[in-house]
């Protein structure tokens, strides 16, 4: 336990150290929070209470996911081109041979990141957006603290399904295609561009039953306090499940790449 | 004296040269792994088809978005989307400048017998973007079979003109983004902001942002001549700023001072760089 906490300092300092990164991060999150909420503005207003939201909690969605962007590592950037690398490389052989879980070793690294741009990506764009325009952030603390937890299994989910693509590169070898799809789906069925309460029909209870709606969607509704009680557990409970079912499969696909690595000159 | 001076005539031609023979490179080394490619490809095209996929649930709740119908708005997403996805496919990759001189392979680039800018471009050159033009492509053709538009010669002129104008505008933008890249290495991703922000902006109408931006995409970064001053008097629409006429045609002009300032900008950040050393 003390190693992969030891390894998630080490992903925390090592985001950390990239203070130019991080400000060019914020700045690009906040330019595009006001372009987003300008246009959900003008949604909104043509047609107010569109998807259960009014025009506060539409604004909060859009710079909570702004946000929250970095955070999920919704468009790249997360872990997974390194994983990639290393499997292209052969590298990946050594840290197979590691006497620590694989899975386990990325996950922690992928939390301490995310903490770090939880922290550093996440806070300046929410103050920005909510000194600029008016959002419905919660007052109590206990509904932030259901928001922290609920941002936490929402990164679990997302390293699960990045986690698998990374996997991919077992396969395929070059990543980059997998990444390009998976920055997709993280953009469109996580809400990211718009929210999935507003999705019509079937695609819209599709949208919010996969586990992308458990990134995004469910950690906002959250914050906005859409759940109370027992419909927070029940939403809390839908990113655990998630997370348990995806942790799962990567294990079981990297029981099945692991037999297929071979070390040359052993 | 009729001493000819083949470095610096040939010099324009040499960067073309140059590029083309590096991005013929890229693109036999990402036909090595096919499978990749074409998920690539498909997915770049269904990135930039959910974008509008988006805006066509918008239009499913509503009638116009700021005044403007959807197929308006169509024409607008389709003017930008093909002028960036343009300046994308030829200068897309420039953010990777901030890594070479990080990591000090730039100095591998100054040593070869070919301008800089024109190997920083080419590098990982990505024939996926083509799927992002298509789509734009695409696009604006299926906004123009819907709109009613009176057209009269100029405005047909005005859309090609309006194209390359755009392109070379979001092109001015990466290159003057690379050469931010010399002093800030980290920071490639502010580039992103006006890059991909302003595509994304230029998709929607001005009438629904605040009047501050749209007089800030105008004066400060000029990126409402790509599309929304040409393209709404070819939709025949007032200018949201009150400007005068003449300026829906001043795209070309701003296009080619954009270009210049790239242009120094670019020289004076590459005669700063000092190499990371060793």
């Amino acid at each position: 336990m003390r190693l992969y906490a030891a390894v998630a300092v080490s992903g925390f300092r090592r985001y950390a150290t990239y203070r130019a990164a991080t400000a060019a991060g914020v700045f690009t999150n906040t330019v595009f929070g006001f372009i987003v909420a300008y246009t959900f503005k003008a949604l909104w207003s043509e047609r107010p209470h569109l998807g259960g939201y009014d025009q506060a909690q539409a604004l909060t969605f859009v710079w909570v996911s702004q946000s929250l962007l970095a955070v999920g590592a919704l468009m790249g950037g997360g872990f997974q081109e390194e994983f990639q690398e290393r499997v292209r490389s052969g590298d990946i052989a050594v840290d197979l041979y590691r006497p620590a879980d694989l899975q386990l070793w990325w996950l922690a690294s992928d939390l301490g990141r995310a903490a770090f741009q939880l922290l550093g990506r996440g806070v300046v764009p929410l103050a920005v957006g909510a000194l600029a325009f008016e959002l419905a952030l919660p007052a109590s603390p206990l509904t932030w603290l259901a928001f922290l937890l609920s941002v936490f299994l929402g990164t679990v989910v997302g390293f699960g399904v990045r986690y698998l693509a990374g996997l991919c590169a077992f396969w395929l070898l070059d990543g980059t295609g997998v990444n390009v799809l998976c920055g997709l789906l993280g953009v469109f069925l996580t809400g990211m561009l718009l929210p999935l309460n507003v999705f019509p029909g079937a695609l819209g209870e599709i949208a919010r039953a996969l586990p992308w709606s458990a990134m995004l969607q469910v950690p906002v509704d959250v914050v906005l306090g859409r759940h109370h009680g027992a419909g927070l557990v029940r939403a809390l409970g839908f990113q655990a499940a998630w997370a348990a079912v995806l942790l799962l499969a990567g294990r079981a696909v990297q029981a099945v790449a692991a037999r297929k690595v071979v070390v040359q000159g052993g | 004296m009729a001493e000819p001076r083949p470095r610096r005539l040939s010099a324009p031609y040499e960067g073309v040269r140059a590029y083309c023979l590096v991005v013929g490179m890229w693109v036999r080394s990402t036909m090595a792994y096919r499978t990749s490619f074409v998920m690539m490809a498909l997915g770049n095209f269904v990135v930039t088809a959910l974008d509008f996929a988006a805006i066509l649930i918008m239009f499913s709740h509503i009638d116009t978005l700021g005044g403007f119908t959807l197929a308006e708005v169509a024409f607008l997403y389709g003017t930008t989307s093909t002028s960036f996805g343009l300046a994308d496919l030829v200068l897309g990759n420039m953010d990777r400048l901030g890594r070479r001189v990080r990591d000090g392979t730039l100095d591998t680039l100054l040593v070869r017998p070919a301008p800089v800018l024109a190997q920083v471009a080419a590098d990982r050159f990505a024939l996926r973007r083509l799927g992002r033009i298509s789509q734009g492509a695409l696009l604006l053709v299926w906004s123009l079979v819907r709109l009613d538009i009176a057209w009269t010669p100029v405005k047909v002129l005005l859309v090609p003109v309006m194209l390359v104008s755009g392109a070379l505008i979001f092109g001015a933008v990466f290159v003057a983004g690379a050469a931010f890249q010399f002093r800030a290495n980290d920071a490639s991703e502010v580039q992103n902001a006006f890059t991909y922000g302003g595509t994304t902006m230029l998709q929607y109408p001005p009438t629904v942002f605040a009047t501050d931006l749209v007089r800030g995409v105008t004066f400060v970064i000029p990126l409402a001549f790509v599309n929304w001053l040409p393209a709404l008097r070819i939709l025949g629409r007032e200018n949201p700023l009150g400007l005068p006429g003449w300026v829906d045609f001043a795209s070309p002009a701003v296009a080619l001072a954009c270009c210049a300032l790239a242009g120094l900008a670019w020289r004076s950040g590459l005669r700063g760089y000092r190499s990371t050393g060793s």
